[in-house]
């Protein structure tokens, strides 16, 4: 059986379509990237793994149990910024996942087993390449350490999934490389699912075990909301060719077209 | 040389020191000015006291035991008015802080009093002060639950407000961390909303005075509002414009000391919305 499938999911706002007709099974351990022209749905599928946003029709199951509608300690996020807590320094960032599991009620931990917590999170700190940082604010972190700590505080709770929503967009492109390298180095240690979505097609490519392309696949151009979008292609990685890398370039050119006219329009 | 546009133009840390000290020495030497043409015509003017005259007065009233009571009344009037002052705005603070975050994290709450705080806020709190007095007599509890009832109102909603603007990202964050709606009040909300409280009180402190001033006032035997009302029946100038500057030093010094203790305590703050002043 499939660790998480997705069966006939629809999205929509009143009259606006955002999704339609969305199926998939994705296996353990699979690193999916999602790609798709803005507006595409990506961020609104996203939101709907991660539970703040719940299906029109249709349903996600994971590990065969319906996905709660709220967020849990399943499912990990890393935002694009906002991710991490800006009143706590980068050692209270990850020890405060675990502190809220231990103390209910007071939220802090102290003494004895406060030393634990702080002894695992200066782990965690090391393996993102922190440790340098842990007692700066995340206003004095570069962006992209702090994303760095985003990443390592989500992953504090071992959670099944992990969610990415273009947690490198606003990073320069030496810095991306590093994050690259970083988040591929946890998915091989973890085997988590990770979900990321991107808006930049080569770090799908490169990234990923499974590369889904979201676009609409049928157009009114009198109603450009009539038709929702779909995951258009699904390619496992590593067979991929210069050829198909093409073919996705140009069938989201549509999209980008009515993209466009909307904007002007707007 | 090119020279650069107005608005572009900074003064330097001496020429910015200056340029604010220049409108006070202005004022000062205006008033002598004045002060000295009326001494002149009349030696008993009582309406621009001279500085010696103001200085000798305010030496009596905070060195010299009253004759009456036998009391320091400047210490005594101080002391009198700083404790309602900082007794309404601490409770003030501390609803504001309960209700504001209440209402700004939990929905359930904010349908039900949000409504409900935008309506009272609405009513002068002056006009409820004879009930006030009539309810709780004409001792301090009536003085200090005008403060309350003055401030209140925009505390909960400001800091409702300041608790709406937290990017959701963050409570999500919290939420996948395993956080129940308790954790992500008193770790994620709380604290963050802290300085901004400390914010709220400063801007709503003038508002303090001036609810706490109407209502010595009315109805008081000390303080500094008091004081001033009771010797405007003498004409005393030589009391009333050193109170006045008595009572801006005071509230200077409470912005400041406000200030410095959210730079002291939550460093973050200021970075994150740079220094206000």
């Amino acid at each position: 059986m499939s660790y998480i499938s997705i069966k006939k999911l629809w999205k929509s706002y009143g009259g606006n379509i955002v999704l339609e007709h969305v199926n998939a099974s994705v296996g353990k351990g699979e690193f999916i990237t999602i790609v798709g022209t803005s507006g595409c749905g990506k961020t609104t599928f996203l939101n709907m793994l991660l539970g703040t946003e719940s299906a029109s029709k249709g349903e996600i199951l994971l590990e065969g149990a319906l996905i709660p509608d709220e967020p849990n300690e399943d499912r990990g996020i890393v935002f694009q910024k906002y991710s991490v807590f800006p009143h706590l320094t980068a050692l209270q960032n990850l020890m405060i996942p675990k502190e809220l599991e231990s103390a209910k009620l007071l939220c802090k931990v102290f003494g004895a087993k406060r030393k634990t917590i702080a002894a695992v999170a200066r782990e965690m700190l090391a393996m993102v390449g922190l440790e340098q940082a842990a007692d700066r604010y995340p206003h004095e972190l570069s962006g992209g350490m702090q994303q760095r700590l985003a990443i390592a505080q989500a992953l504090m709770k071992r959670p099944k999934i992990l969610l990415l929503d273009e947690p490198f967009g606003a990073l320069d492109p030496g810095i991306r490389k590093d994050m690259h390298k970083l988040i591929l180095d946890i998915w091989k240690k973890t085997q988590i699912n990770v979900f990321m979505i991107t808006h930049d097609i080569k770090e799908g490519f490169h990234l990923g075990t499974r590369l889904w392309v979201f676009d609409k696949v049928r157009h009114d151009p009198d109603a450009p909301n009539a038709y929702g979008a779909t995951i258009t292609y699904d390619i496992p990685l590593g067979k991929c060719d210069a050829q198909i890398y093409n073919e996705i370039d140009t069938s989201l050119e549509q999209s980008r077209k009515e993209l466009d006219i909307l904007e002007t329009t707007l | 040389m090119l020279s650069k546009r107005l608005i572009n133009k900074k003064p330097s840390v001496v020429a910015r020191v200056a340029l604010g000290m220049l409108p006070f020495i202005a004022t000062l030497i205006v008033y002598m000015w004045f002060s000295d043409i009326r001494l002149e015509a009349n030696p008993n003017d009582k309406l621009m006291p001279s500085f010696s005259t103001m200085g000798d007065t305010m030496n009596r009233m905070a060195f010299v035991p009253s004759k009456r009571s036998g009391e320091y009344l400047l210490l005594v009037d101080t002391l009198a008015s700083l404790n309602r002052l900082l007794l309404g705005v601490f409770i003030s603070a501390l609803i504001g802080l309960t209700f504001g975050i209440l209402n700004g994290a939990i929905p359930l709450m904010r349908a039900k009093l949000s409504p409900y705080v935008t309506a009272l806020s609405l009513i002068p709190p002056m006009a409820i002060l004879p009930i006030l007095f009539i309810v709780f007599g004409l001792g301090e509890v009536s003085k200090v639950m005008l403060i309350v009832i003055g401030i209140t109102p925009f505390l909960i909603r400001d800091l409702q407000a300041r608790t709406l603007e937290l990017p959701r990202e963050q409570l999500i964050k919290a939420q996948t961390i395993g956080a129940n709606s308790w954790q992500v009040i008193v770790r994620v909300i709380l604290p963050q909303i802290m300085p901004r409280l400390l914010v709220a009180v400063r801007l709503s402190l003038g508002t303090a005075w001036l609810f706490l001033i109407a209502a010595e006032a009315i109805a008081s035997t000390e303080g500094l509002g008091y004081r001033i009302f009771l010797v405007r029946r003498y004409l005393s100038m030589d009391v009333i414009l050193p109170y006045v500057v008595w009572i801006a030093l005071l509230a200077f010094l409470l912005d400041w000391l406000l200030r410095e203790l959210s730079s002291r305590l939550y460093p973050w703050f200021q970075a994150q919305s740079g220094d206000k002043p």
